[in-house]
């Protein structure tokens, strides 16, 4: 398929921020497609959560724009944003800690359903139509990431290879169009990580949506993307396609020190 | 995995289920203590206070344990439904003769009274992060003391008087003072009964629970744990937050006017910080989320200074050191572990 005829969900030009005298990011252009998955790799500290972080805001960009399926971001919430079709996961592990298992999956539906606090007190049948709706999306997302038996264990007991599968659960949960992974293998054994990358593309296919990924683990980044950017000190170093990037002096250089 | 799922929804539901069934078995055995003229005086008198700082309590887990966020206002709360309710309650003995109409309908005005005033505080303050609900709440149990420690007001066949500050009020004939200063409410109608207390905390337990497991309820408690993961999934946190605090103000406005409605007269300073700080106890003490918890803590911490008057002097001592004990009890991992074993309810069935 050509470029052209694809849909950009995600469109970011010219991204950038600073910290203080710090330039966390700077100068970033990517443009991500329906249903692909790309890649964002770099050294410790290039600013790859950062640019997380500036998508979803939670941080507000110093420069630059982005575009989320064709519009502009600058006054979007990070609320805003989930409901707008981006949904992330986190480097350090944010679960609902003290909810269970499946009750961390369902606030991803919060806005899905639309059952007010009356319906909900007074136990009206929209509220049961809509929650018997929730558990059972819920519980099909969990068996997608093999956490069904694990339903009702609060989340802040699971092991943690289990809670990253978790995160990316009640990401999926709130039907986005992009899902951010920061780092979804970080912890896990090469064993647990095939698995991993197994539901990446399964989770892209099923639910057709366009996958943003940072990873170290390369065997993983470079199984599953189609497109990779190299960020390093905040700036981008190299774009393209994994075998051009695995053959691109400047990307070995930057990784294996000068 | 088929027991552990029935254990699990068992314990969801045995929560509530402990909660509802321990209030009732109570009202009966109480009714029929009452009948049989086995209960004291001293006890009887008791009966209707204990429902209100129940409901209080209730209210207040819901903003605190739930929630996740310290109140130190729910006596300014109590405060605000009780005397609202007392000024109904005199306004309607006009025209509504049937005490149960007036006693519901001056409920719910406390209760909308104190919500409204909850909302007002909240909007402001649940923006910030950090501990500002504590200090603002804490103002506003101070400032609303004083206020109502000010305040005249009388309704005669012309309508509402007030003047703040000194008695300016000049009541027509049959015409009476709602509230007298200092004095707070004098003459009001006992309308309050043990029966309308229960029916009022099953309401309330009502309410908490079916608002817990809910949406909304999820959402409260999502952005108690993780407030940036819950606005990662959508949830608007200042929202969820509000939700819970202004639910917990008008559970305390209906508590307050029970409690009005139980005397012939109040006076505003009843409603001091100390209360505020009395409940938040009970709710520590129940255990954070744990209803079961807060209604047995607050029957018992109430019942039992009062059966034992001679402890009167030691009770904000005792109260003291339990405090102390419970914050270094539930910051210590080891001991934490042992008593997450012994809790009412959720957490150990789930591990
Ligand atoms: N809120 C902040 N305030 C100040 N500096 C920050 C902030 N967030 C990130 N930084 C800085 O920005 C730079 C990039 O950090 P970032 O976390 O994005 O790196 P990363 O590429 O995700 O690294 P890693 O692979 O270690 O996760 C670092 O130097 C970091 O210290
Ligand atoms: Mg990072």
């Amino acid at each position: 398929m050509s470029e052209e005829n694809r849909t950009p969900i995600l469109e970011v030009t010219d991204l950038g921020i600073d910290f203080g005298g710090l330039t966390a990011v700077n100068n970033l252009d990517l443009t991500i497609y329906e249903n692909e998955t790309v890649g964002l790799i770099g050294p410790n500290g290039a600013g790859k959560t950062t640019v997380f972080n500036l998508l979803t805001k939670v941080y507000e960009p110093t420069r630059g724009e982005i575009w989320l399926c064709g519009e502009n971001t600058h006054k979007m919430t990070t609320v805003q944003v989930n409901k707008a079709g981006i949904a992330r996961t986190f480097q350090n592990i944010r679960l609902f800690m003290n909810l269970s298992v499946l009750d961390n999956v369902k606030t991803g539906m919060h806005n899905e359903h639309s059952y007010s606090v009356a319906d909900a007190i007074l136990r009206l049948p929209k509220y049961k139509k809509e929650e018997a709706e929730i558990d059972e999306k819920a519980r099909e997302l969990l068996k997608i990431f093999g956490l069904e038996d694990k339903a009702e264990y609060i989340a802040g007991s699971l092991p943690y290879g289990e809670q990253r599968r978790l995160e990316i659960a009640r990401a999926l949960a709130t039907s986005p169009k992009l899902l951010l992974l920061d780092e979804p293998a970080a912890g896990m054994n090469p064993q647990e990580t095939e698995e991993l990358m197994d539901m990446i593309r399964k989770i892209r296919d099923q639910f057709h949506i366009a996958i943003l990924l940072i990873e170290h683990d390369m065997k993983l980044v470079m199984g599953i993307c189609e497109r990779i950017t190299v960020l390093n000190y905040g700036a981008m170093l190299a774009t393209g396609t994994p075998e051009e990037i695995q053959a691109n002096p400047q990307v070995i250089k930057a990784y294996l020190g000068e | 995995m088929k027991e552990k799922l029935a254990q699990m929804f068992q314990s969801k539901n045995r929560s509530r289920t402990l909660s509802f069934g321990l209030v009732i078995i109570a009202y009966i055995v109480l009714e029929v203590l009452l009948l049989t003229g086995n209960l004291s005086s001293l006890f009887t008198s008791l009966l209707v206070p204990v429902c209100c700082y129940i409901v209080a309590a209730i209210g207040l887990n819901l903003n605190v344990g739930i929630s996740g966020e310290l109140n130190l206002g729910q006596g300014g709360f109590m405060s605000v439904g009780a005397f609202v309710a007392v000024c109904v309650s005199g306004v309607l003995s006009y025209s509504i003769p049937s005490p149960i109409i007036r006693l519901i309908a001056s409920i719910l005005c406390g209760a909308i009274a104190a919500g409204v005033i909850g909302a007002l505080i909240g909007i402001p303050v649940l923006k910030l992060q950090g501990d500002y609900l504590a200090i603002v709440t804490l103002a506003f149990g101070q400032i609303i003391k004083s206020i109502i420690n000010n305040l005249y007001i009388g309704y005669d066949k012309n309508g509402f008087q007030m003047s703040f500050v000194e008695n300016k009020l000049a009541l027509a004939e049959g015409g009476k003072a709602l509230l007298s200063g200092p004095m707070g409410a004098t003459g009001t109608d006992r309308i309050a009964t043990f029966t309308f207390g229960v029916i009022l905390v099953l309401l309330s337990l009502l309410i908490v629970y079916n608002l817990m497991y809910s949406r909304n309820g999820r959402a409260i408690m999502a952005a108690r744990d993780n407030r940036i993961a819950a606005e990662s999934v959508g949830i608007n946190v200042a929202n969820t937050k509000m939700l819970a605090f202004v639910t917990s103000a008008m559970l305390a406005g209906a508590a307050g006017a029970l409690y009005a409605l139980n005397y012939a007269t109040l006076a505003p300073s009843k409603f001091d910080f100390n209360l505020s700080i009395l409940i938040l106890v009970y709710v520590v003490l129940g255990g954070l989320g744990n209803m079961t918890g807060t209604i047995i803590a607050t029957t018992v911490l109430v019942l039992l200074p009062e059966l034992l008057r001679s402890l009167q002097d030691y009770r904000m001592l005792i109260y003291a050191i339990i405090l102390i004990v419970i914050m270094l009890v539930t910051n210590n991992e080891f001991l934490k572990e042992k008593f997450s074993k012994l809790r009412l309810g959720k957490k150990g069935a789930m591990k």
